[in-house]
């Protein structure tokens, strides 16, 4: 029989949930024997190439092509779970949502400190993903199945979750592993 | 004044005394009513609801409700533990409450709580709203994104600094804490040394210059569930 597949995405996030899932260590070497990466940054696999059992979503959605990509993982997993605090609630990056995206764009291009640029012009080529108005949470783009909290979550909590999904057990997770930090 | 009287929480038989609130007698059980607005030493005004409880088929406020013999009070089942998880998932997508980068997380009361009613992620869409963050003061700073409205450090300053530094303006969707003064908290007569200071249950007032002064692993909920303390009465 085939392993299942499993896909990962960092949207906008710092990869450091995609750091606690390396941090499984030696466990690693058994969820490969377990599962097949497909496409995910961690062996650079860019397209799907085929249906994949589980998707884990790490960072929320600041942009368009962040939201391009949670659809192409929601149509292509039969499972997606959000991993970390910025896929659940947008994290660090939505700590701009209470500024205008202007003011946004013209502290960072513009007017902030130490920038040099010397064009006074805010970068607009098409190649550049158009940014949304603010950082969404990925349940409100599309349905996930699965939470796991944390900045990053421990590689326990992923380890034991990926494990469960996959065998089909249920999930306990003991107090020490869900935090919010 | 000492009259001993007996009614039942999930079926388990308490005794506790005349005057008593709910919670009291609970708390003398060692059996943990979940509380976030609930301050000793102040009276209760059942404020933020986490403290609710089932009375006699009745939702009741654990910290006002006094108890009365023979009342039946259903504290952790799954419709009360449903109610709580609602009003604190409500109170998280209200305000701003980024935890990885706030200075009481790990002591955070409203985050423990979320914690052990086991919330992953809140079910209503986040509102993200725009609030103001007040640090002209020296030594504290107010910040209203991670303001729940317990109305703690009003009562605390009211009633046991005597200074009525906070309190709220507004209602509804526009109810905040405002300080005594014409705008900002640097021109109260706030001391670093009032109880106001210290029974924030969110990071809204904080002192300056702590930061994160305890690793996580050792914070007050990194290990063991808010409410432990008081489930260790139990036994004795």
């Amino acid at each position: 029989m085939e392993k299942p597949k499993i896909a990962t995405a960092s949207l906008a996030g710092c990869f450091g949930c995609h750091m606690s899932l390396l941090d499984i260590d030696d466990r690693i070497l058994k969820l490969i024997e377990l599962v097949q990466f497909d496409k995910s940054p961690v062996d650079d696999i860019k397209n799907f190439t085929g249906r994949c059992a589980i998707g884990l979503i790490e960072g929320g959605c600041c942009n368009e092509e962040n939201v391009h990509v949670l659809k192409e993982f929601r149509k292509h997993c039969d499972i997606l779970v959000s991993v970390g605090e910025c896929a659940i609630m947008g994290g660090l990056p939505a700590l701009r949502n209470g500024i205008p995206l202007k003011e946004c764009l013209e502290t960072g291009y513009i007017h902030g400190t130490g920038v040099y640029n010397p064009s006074g012009k805010i970068p607009n080529s098409e190649d550049i993903p158009l940014l949304l108005n603010k950082v969404y949470p990925c349940h409100e783009i599309v349905k996930i199945d699965y939470f796991l909290p944390g900045c990053p979550p421990p590689a326990d909590t992923i380890w034991e979750a990926c494990v469960a999904l996959l065998t089909n057990k249920p999930l306990d997770l003991p107090y020490e592993l869900v935090k919010y930090d | 004044m000492s009259e001993t009287i007996t009614f039942t929480i999930d079926g388990v038989e308490v005794k506790g005394k005349a005057g008593q609130t709910i919670m009291q007698a609970a708390d003398g059980a060692g059996i943990y009513i979940p509380r976030l607005c609930y301050l000793e030493g102040c009276e209760p005004f059942a404020s933020c609801r986490v403290c609710t409880v089932i009375v006699n088929g009745r939702p009741q406020a654990a910290c006002t409700q006094p108890i009365a013999p023979g009342i039946v009070v259903e504290n952790n089942t799954p419709e009360v533990t449903q109610i709580r998880k609602d009003i604190i998932e409500m109170m998280f997508v209200e305000g701003n409450h980024f935890c990885p980068v706030c200075d009481k997380s790990g002591n955070c009361e409203l985050q423990a709580i979320a914690y052990r009613l086991g919330i992953l992620v809140p079910k209503f869409p986040y509102l993200f709203p725009v609030r103001e963050l007040d640090a002209s003061h020296p030594y504290i700073f107010i910040d209203q994104n991670r303001c729940i409205l317990c109305g703690r450090c009003v009562q605390a300053s009211r009633d046991i600094d005597g200074k009525h530094v906070f309190d709220f303006v507004g209602r509804g969707p526009e109810k905040k804490i405002r300080v005594n003064a014409a705008a900002r908290l640097a021109d109260t007569d706030l001391d670093i040394t009032d109880k106001a200071c210290d029974v924030c249950p969110v990071g809204a007032i904080l002192k300056k210059g702590v930061g994160y002064a305890v690793p996580i692993g050792q914070r007050l909920y990194d290990k063991q569930p808010i409410g432990s303390d008081i489930e260790a009465n139990a036994n004795k």
